[in-house]
């Protein structure tokens, strides 16, 4: 066994055994809460990181997977859980569009059609309110009152859709959409079909983004427009997800959805309490400067530049690595 | 023999400027076709004709006697064309074995097959040694050469090389000149464009020279090297009359 499946089992038997040492609510909250933030981060780096397609608008589909699951409950009286299926669906069925729509032009299009896209669909639930119950929101009832069942779906999901991005960047469609990335006129003379991968890529990570939005119903069993098509708590973490842990890498969106998480919940808290209540006002300013240091220090993420976070931590010399 | 490829009265005009202006040829199986003409002259742009970077104006091109004309990049690559491009496009932050591996799975699917061809075509191009580099840390003779083999992995019948042996050193440029014949041995058929006279008298069967986007002149290596308007269009009109 490599070194580094070794430490991917540990993880993995860490994760496992954690809700049951650690008993506290809040803490398995927060491991939720970045698991489903591992699902849309990892979502958006294939698109964004992997295949160069970038998204400012992630809520859009993590919002009508959300819906989805909500409007199951009160239009149709069924439960919220096959949202976890049909949301990714219909997240994809709308990927389908603007992709369709946007994918034929190179250029900042279809990160603007994205960046439009979320705000439409955040007004379209905030006025339709026959189906969506407007700012209201949609409210549930929970399935299970303890968080365990919740943990333990999450940590599948993710580690679920870990291992499928894993196998996709193993397969024709990995290496076609980084092809893409990286060169499309070269990509197109070689055969690849670029309009059609970028939408392979597209339909893929909405689906995994709609599956979060749909656990997220589920699991939290309430949403209302402002949270689950919010340009600033869904579109922009996903992006922050992925530059912090490192774009374009596997488990880079997975260390940067433990990093945000736990760096939005400080300032949520102020730093558990201890400092002033104003503090959480900052978080926005906290996450910019966040940006802004991975952006001059780890260009390429916390995965990314690993061995140059080795080389400071502990003092090696590059040569010897 | 007969004609791999024809262009037929071959317009493509951007606005006002005909890039080319009622080009006629034709490529027979198994031969280097040279294309020359000085800078501007319209070579590039009857190669991003051919395999359809932009639509043509007017005209029409046949491969294997069908038309392809308006067939999308990248079904022109599928039917058995491949390309190299002047100003090389490595895919930059990938290793050259990955590189090749994207290519080759245009005709295979599994990632250990497209793996295993493409390590056949770095061996035939002599890569083997840098296949774990990343595509941008190669020097321009290797990126040439990267060009050719990400090509050849997508297992072609006809190859368009677009100036592989512009800016590459003397020794380089045997190595170049090799390789292309290699590949003719190969059962390719070859279009090249190319500036260096070296290169492309010595290795084509026939030339094709062309100024202003119009044909100045067709033939053997000696005929066109000994056409006046090819003179003149190179070296200028003292020289033509001399």
């Amino acid at each position: 066994m490599t070194k580094r499946n070794l430490a991917l089992v540990i993880l993995g038997i860490v994760f496992l055994v954690f809700p049951l040492v650690v008993r506290s609510d809040y803490y398995q909250h927060l491991l939720i809460l970045a698991f489903i933030w591992v699902l849309i981060g990892s979502s958006w780096n294939l698109l964004a990181g992997y295949t160069g397609q970038v998204s400012f608008g992630h809520a859009m589909f993590f919002g009508v997977g959300a819906y989805t699951a909500g409007i199951f409950v009160t239009k149709l009286g069924i439960s919220a859980w096959w949202g976890m299926m049909f949301g990714g669906i219909v997240a994809m069925l709308i990927g389908l569009f603007v992709g369709w729509v946007c994918f034929r032009l190179r250029g900042p299009y279809f990160a603007l059609a994205t960046l439009a896209g979320g705000e439409i669909f955040r007004l379209i639930a905030t006025n339709w309110e026959s189906l969506t119950e407007g700012m209201v929101g949609i409210l549930i009832i929970q399935t299970f009152r303890s968080k365990l069942p919740y943990y333990y779906l999450a940590l599948l999901l993710a580690f679920a859709c870990v291992y499928v991005m894993h196998l996709i960047m193993k397969s024709k469609w990995g290496y076609y959409f980084v092809s893409i990335r990286e060169d499309q006129d070269a990509a197109e003379s070689l055969g690849i079909n670029t309009t059609l991968y970028k939408n392979v890529s597209l339909l893929a990570s909405s689906f995994f983004t709609g599956m979060a939005g749909a656990f997220y119903m589920n699991y939290m069993a309430f949403i209302d427009p402002e949270v689950v098509f919010s340009l600033h708590y869904i579109s922009i973490m996903a992006i922050l997800v992925g530059i912090v842990g490192g774009v374009g890498t596997i488990m880079g969106p997975a260390v940067g959805a433990f990093v945000m998480v736990g760096v939005q919940e400080t300032f949520r808290s102020a730093f558990f309490g201890l400092a002033p209540k104003w503090i959480s006002q900052g978080h926005a300013m906290a996450f910019g400067l966040l940006v802004v240091f991975a952006i001059m220090f780890l260009a390429n993420g916390i995965v990314g530049d690993w061995s140059k976070i080795k080389r400071y931590v502990f003092r090696i010399k590059p040569s010897t690595i | 023999m007969s004609a791999l490829l024809e262009l037929k009265n071959l317009v493509k005009a951007f606005g006002g400027l005909k890039a080319v202006n009622n080009v006629t040829f034709h490529v027979e199986e198994g031969e280097i076709f040279g294309l020359i003409g000085p800078n501007g002259s319209g070579k590039t742009t009857i190669f991003n004709s051919i395999n359809n970077y932009f639509p043509i104006t007017s005209g029409d091109v046949l491969y294997k006697g069908k038309s392809i004309k308006g067939l999308k990049t990248h079904k022109v690559c599928h039917l058995g064309i491949g390309r190299t491009f002047q100003v090389v496009k490595p895919l930059a932050r990938m290793t050259v074995l990955e590189n090749v591996t994207a290519s080759a799975f245009c005709r295979v699917n599994t990632i250990g097959q497209a793996q295993k061809e493409a390590l056949e075509v770095l061996e035939f191009t002599n890569l083997t040694g840098e296949k774990d580099k990343l595509a941008k840390s190669l020097p321009i003779g290797g990126r040439k050469r990267l060009e050719i083999a990400r090509a050849l992995a997508t297992k072609p019948e006809f190859l368009l090389l677009d100036e592989t042996a512009a800016g590459l050193n003397p020794s380089e440029l045997d190595e170049a000149i090799e390789l292309v014949k290699k590949i003719r041995d190969n059962g390719i058929t070859i279009l090249i464009i190319e500036h260096i006279m070296k290169v492309i008298m010595t290795i084509s069967d026939r030339i094709h020279a062309i100024n202003f986007g119009q044909t100045i002149g067709a033939g053997t290596p000696e005929e066109v090297a000994n056409n006046e308007a090819v003179i003149k269009a190179y070296l200028g009109e003292e020289y033509a009359q001399s």
